[in-house]
Formats: structure tokens, sequence, C-alpha cells
């Protein structure tokens, strides 16, 4: 396979793992399931190790006020970032996962017991058991909205099915099946329409879709830290002042405590009656980094670079007979299935040619008996990749069909 | 260790070459007996792997034999590679392989990404449950 124009990537040198890889003749091609992180993510939370760690909010020497402020200022980076009104409305979780369990627990007693929530046919299963769990809990419907041959939530049922009798609307702003970017800002509204409180899963859009959770309106929106080049252990769940009034404290332990005897308790609002015990605080200031990181770079660039690739990564699968793209591909990534081909054979051959891609279900079981394959491969980019990644993969691709041929 | 088993580790030992191996396991997996739609029942099924595969057994004075399926060719394979290892064992001695040590033995333990050995470990949890 020959390209007209050969991609690299300025950024690359700012991670210092894809030069790794390249000594291991590894090419990473799954950010969608985690990012690598550049140099001044990595010097941050090097740093704070070597200089002394110290936990927050509560101790009174020099050291813990330095950090504390340090990671209240990630708060602020984060609210930022995401357009937040208040960096009060920016609770630090474990991750995505966590941050809609608390939503799945907190929200449990505000929610009544008649109607429905509503979710996609393309969540992946962190946006689908915890709703799944809470709506068994309380007697709720689950809604589950269908989609296009596209991929992508089809508006037109949405209309039909969010109703005065949905309580709760969560649905993610890109899939991580099919690269998809979702109509969130109309589901808001819709929601927005019968009272229904809105979730956001932004674990794979915000990294590549600049977002504004102000304009977007929503009452929730959640992400992760790994997949925005950040450490794993820090997770995101922004609310809207409102909404988050509407939580009730779900762990309980230090931090989030205000005043305690044996009998009875009193805990602070959100954030931090939200952030029991210890946070991950090298992640955190870790995060701060990589969003002073991203915030550094041309996003337009990043973004026009990435458009390049994945047209190239397309134009490389569809000249290839018997390959199928699930959905049409917005950005960053591209699942596929070959005809006649078990995706665990191909991934197995990739795997042995140290290509890392990702093949099953990513995550959403039923989405997959929807389509009703035995699963898919997924490629994933980030701002890191260039054309000689997509080669390698191209070669090694070809290698496992000759083989399984 | 069996007969079979043997003259599989000397096969693996002239196939050096990854390309090799992978050539080596679909040929295995595709002489496995294969399983009738009726033996691919729920309760055959082993879950936690990554493709479906299905396993039935049967017991012979003190013997166990095995028969296994998986809709992936290369899952196929290493099924082939267990089974040559314990068929017609009894199940003390089926009790006292070293799975790990048997695919390390044949130059396969690259070949097992940490899901297929969550699998196979599966598998053999299974077996070891059903002798």
């Amino acid at each position: 396979m020959s390209y007209k124009t050969l991609l690299e990537s300025p950024w690359r040198f700012d991670f210092p793992a894809l030069c790794n890889f390249s000594n291991d003749k590894l090419t990473w091609l799954d950010s969608a399931a985690t990012t690598q992180k550049p140099n001044m993510v990595i010097d941050c939370i090097t740093q704070y190790y070597q200089q002394g760690c110290a936990n927050i909010h509560r101790a009174q020497y020099p050291l813990a006020t330095k950090i504390t402020r340090g990671f209240e200022n990630v708060r602020q980076k984060v609210a930022d970032f995401l357009h937040a009104q208040s960096s009060d409305q920016l609770i630090f979780t474990r991750s995505t996962t966590e941050s809609i369990n608390l939503l799945a627990y907190g929200l449990e007693s505000y929610l009544p017991n008649t109607g429905n929530i509503v979710i996609s046919a393309l969540e992946h299963h962190a946006n689908l058991l915890p709703w799944q769990q809470l709506a068994k809990r309380k007697g709720l419907k689950l809604i589950v909205l269908p989609f296009t041959q596209e991929g992508i939530i089809d508006l037109e049922i949405a209309e039909t099915l969010i109703t005065n009798q949905t309580r709760l609307v969560a649905i993610s702003q890109m899939s991580n099946v099919f690269g998809t970017l979702q109509p969130i800002k109309q589901i808001i509204e819709l929601a927005k329409k019968f009272n229904a409180l809105s979730v956001i899963d932004g674990a794979q859009g915000i990294v590549h879709h600049p977002t504004n959770v102000t304009q977007l309106n929503c009452d929730f929106y959640v992400f992760s830290g790994h997949k925005l080049f950040a450490p794993e252990g820090v997770g995101i769940l922004y609310g809207k002042a409102g909404s988050l009034t509407k939580l009730n404290h779900w762990q309980f332990g230090g931090e989030m405590v205000q005043s305690a005897d044996y009998e009875t308790a009193q805990f602070y609002p959100a954030p931090l009656g939200f952030e029991a015990g210890t946070s991950a605080i090298g992640a955190v200031l870790g995060l701060g980094a990589a969003i002073d990181y991203l915030n550094a770079q041309n996003r337009t660039d990043i973004t026009a670079h990435e458009q390049a690739l994945i047209h190239q990564l397309l134009t490389g699968l569809l000249q290839r007979k018997s390959i199928h793209v699930l959905g049409n591909p917005h950005s960053s990534l591209v699942s596929f299935y070959i005809e006649g081909m078990h995706p665990s054979d191909i991934s197995h051959l990739l795997a042995e040619q140290n290509i890392a891609i990702r093949a099953g279900q990513h995550c959403c079981m039923p989405l997959y008996q929807t389509l009703g394959l035995n699963g898919a491969i997924r490629v994933s980019l980030a701002l890191y990749n260039n054309s000689a990644d997509l080669q390698c993969f191209f070669d090694a691709l070809d290698k496992a069909i000759e083989l399984l041929t | 260790m069996n007969l079979d088993a043997q003259n599989l580790f000397s096969t693996f030992q002239l196939n050096k070459s990854w390309e090799q191996k992978m050539r080596l396991l679909m040929q295995l997996g595709k002489n496995l007996s294969p399983l009738t739609e009726v033996e691919k029942t729920d309760k055959n099924q082993v879950k936690g792997c990554e493709s479906q595969v299905w396993l039935v057994s049967t017991k012979q004075d003190d013997q166990w034999y095995f028969k296994a399926t998986s809709e992936a060719r290369l899952i196929q394979g290493l099924l082939a590679v267990l089974l040559t290892r314990i068929n017609g064992l009894t199940a003390k001695e089926i009790n006292e392989i070293d799975l790990d040590d048997w695919f390390q033995q044949l130059g396969l333990v690259k070949q097992l990404s940490s899901s297929r050995r969550d699998g196979l470990s599966a598998i053999f949890k299974k077996v070891k449950a059903v002798t």
C-alpha cells in the first residue's frame, strides 16, 4: 500500500513511550482503551513524588498546603477545560465507571419509583450496567435507544421514546465502537423538555472534541483521565450546581465528613462530600499537567492530523476485499470485521506481530448481539500516531489474512 | 506423557517460526473431531473465553476423553494442544498436569495473551471439575 502523503506527528516526540515502542517494534493503535503519557505528565508525577508528597486539605504544614493548592488548581483547570461555571462543580473520582456508579447510587433516593431510564444501544458497559441495576432496584423501566446504519443514535425514534415518563437519560458523546459523535445536544434538549436528568459519558469524546458543558446544558458529564493522556486512577464527574444537590452521599469516610460523633455525622456538600478517603493525588496532579499539555497545543491541528490519519486508515481498509467497516466513523477510531474470519483469529495474528489493537466486543456485548456479530477489530488513533504506524498495521493485517486464507 | 503428546512436542520442535507455529495450530484444530449441534448446549459451554468454546467429556474405565470446539481457528488449535495432553488420562494424572509448563515446552507461551490464558485456564478448570 502506498500513501500519497506520509503523515508525521509533530507530537510524537513528546511521548517517550512511543519512542520506546519503536525500539520494541510495537505499534500502538489502542488509544481508545488508554493513552500514552507526554513527558509533561511524567515529569509532573515524578516531581511530586521526588519533592515529597503530603495528604491534602487537613494538614497545617507548608508542604501539605502547597500540595492542596496544586490539587485544587487542577480542579479549576478541569473546570476551565470543560467551561464549567465553577470548580465546585467538579468531583474527582477514580474513573468514568466510578463517576457513573456515584450517580446511579447518589440519585437513587431522588428518583421516583415509576417511569423509565433511557440509555442507547451503543453504550459501553460502564454506561449501561449501573443504570440497568439502578432500574432494577427502583422498579424503573430501562429503555434502549436504537441507532442508525451509520452508528448514530436515531433521533426520530429517540423523540418517541423520551417522554414524560423519562426520569434520566444517559448517553455517550462518542461511540467507542463506531467512532461516531452522537447528537448529545438534541438529546439533552429532549430530556430537558420532560424534566429528565441528562448524563453524558465523555470517556471517548473529550480527547477529540473540545467540550463546553455549560453550553451543552447537561446535568452531568463524566470522563477518565487515562484516556486524556493523564495517569490512571482519576476520573471526573461534572454536575450542574442545582443537579449536584440531588445527589445523596454514597461513600463515607475521611475527607467528606464535616463533623461526627458515634451516633451521627454531617457531611460536606459537593465536591468534597463525594471524595471520601485519600484521592489519587499524584494522578490528579498528572491530569492537571495533561490539560496544560493539551492547552499548549493547537487543537485544530490535532483534529486535522487525526482526520487525515483516519482517512488513510479507512482508505486502506476499504481497499481490501471482504472488509466491512462498522458504521460511519467520524474520528479517531474504526471497527471492522472480515467476512469469514473470526476477529479472535485476526487479533491473535496481529498480536503475534506486536500490533496493539482491540478485538472482541469492546465492553459492549449487547451492542454486538444487536449487530449479530461475534465481535470486531478496533483500531484507535491519537495525536502521536503517524502513517508509518498504519503501514505496520496493514502489513501485519495482510500477513494475518494470508495465513487465514 | 502419552505418545500423542510426545509426538506433538516433537512436531513443535521442528516448527520454530511464529508463522509455522500458527499454521501448525490451525492444522491441529482442523483435525479435532467436531461436536454435533446437539452437544453445543449451554451446559457444555465454557464461560470466560473470548470466543465461544464447548467441551464434552466421556469416561471409559478410569480414563477420560474430551471433545472441544471453538468458532475461532487458533483457539481451536490451542484446544487441540490441550486435549492431546489430557486425553486418555485418569483424573489423578490430569490433576497433576502443569498446563503453563506444557505450553512453555511447546514454545507457545508467547501465543497466549492474558485473555487467552484466562480462557484456557477456564477450560482446564472445567476439565478438572468434570473429572
